[in-house]
């Protein structure tokens, strides 16, 4: 079975996010009332796998190894079967 | 071991700077060094005949996913067996900048239980948000347990230039004050950003110049054998490659970046 996995990673709470408040800054500029800005990365994963608990676990296993520093990200996937 | 026998290996991949300079400095000072491509080093299973590895700084792999994250898991799938016999015989690991950003992706840095899995820590986007590209001032923290500081006496203030984007070093939040005692205790933490007189930056902008935790600039393992610095020593090697050298009275010929490697290389002709 194909599957594509969305894996979001972003900062987790506490870490302050440089690139979030300067986009804020800049949203406030231009006359928007923003609160905050959190940045984070999305990765779009097309794969294969027996199921899709396999695809999570797969993806569990990139995120840890590779996508995610778990020192300051957070990471959550949302797993899609491809038609 | 002949100071002319040492061999040092210098990485490079693509997106990887500064290694011509890391070369010049180790030749400069009588000792054997070579850049090799790491395809060629995984081709030829010929790390172990080097005595000690550098990794450059730059923008491996484009600095996708985060700097340094890819070369590193790169790096423990290819190379992971000759990396670990490096670090266990005691042979010097250098990461500079990128390097460092590798070492600690990598999970050779901090390293507190030996490499680990995982990375016990991060180099993270500068605050306040940027490239800073200028000369800063470190203060030497090591107690003479470093292989590449141990010439240096503590609480030496020294001057080098940083040239990064994302070197604002962090520890777990959950873990911050327990990995900070760690570092205090194995004598890892080496430099941390200070004023011209030694005062600590207290992350305050610019003397930080990337909001690291503790003005954390530069750590080493437990061993002392592995070190890695967000500075570029290579380039303050001679001290004509200090911006205002001809308006200074001293006239040394070697910069402050000389002392590490200085330090490394008197380290293997002891040790071995």
């Amino acid at each position: 079975m194909k599957f594509r996995l969305k894996v979001e990673v972003g900062l987790k709470p506490g870490h302050s996010d440089p690139e979030g408040e300067t986009t804020a800054r800049l949203l406030r500029e231009l006359g928007y009332r923003v609160e905050r800005v959190n940045v984070s990365k999305v990765y779009t994963v097309f794969l294969e796998a027996n199921s899709r608990d396999e695809a999570l676990a797969k993806a569990n296993e990139m995120c840890r190894r590779l996508l995610a520093n778990p020192t300051k990200d957070n990471y959550t996937i949302i797993v899609e079967e491809e038609k | 071991m002949k100071r002319e026998e040492i061999r040092v290996c210098i990485l490079r991949v693509g997106g990887t700077n500064c290694d011509a300079e890391t070369q010049t400095a180790f030749e400069a000072l009588g000792v054997q060094a070579e850049i090799l491509h790491a395809n060629e080093v995984v081709k030829r299973r010929n790390l172990m005949e080097y005595d000690a590895l550098v990794f450059p700084g730059g923008f491996s792999f484009g600095d996708y996913v985060r700097a340094g994250a890819i070369w590193a898991k790169w790096l423990i799938a290819k190379l992971g067996k000759e990396l670990k016999a490096f670090v266990d015989e005691g042979r010097p690991i250098l990461g500079i900048c990128n390097g460092f950003q590798v070492l600690v992706e990598a999970g050779l840095l901090p390293a507190f239980e030996g490499i680990s899995t995982y990375p016990e820590a991060a180099l993270a986007t500068n605050h306040p948000p940027g490239y800073n590209c200028r000369w800063v001032y470190l203060k030497h923290e090591n107690h003479g347990k470093c292989a590449f500081t141990f010439k240096i006496p503590r609480e030496k203030v020294l001057r080098m230039p940083v040239a990064h984007a994302e070197g604002r070093f962090l520890f777990p939040k959950e873990k911050e004050k327990q990995f900070l005692r760690r570092l205090y205790e194995n004598d890892q933490l080496v430099f941390r950003y200070c004023d011209k007189n030694g005062n600590y930056a207290n992350g305050v902008y610019p003397i930080n110049p990337n909001g690291s935790f503790h003005d954390i600039a530069g750590i080493c393992n437990p061993e002392g054998t592995v070190f890695g610095l967000m500075p570029h020593p290579e380039r303050a090697f001679y001290w004509w490659q200090q911006p205002d050298w001809t308006r200074q009275t001293l006239m040394p010929f070697y910069g402050d970046g000389n002392l590490i490697f200085e330090s490394m290389i008197e380290y293997l002709e002891k040790k071995f």
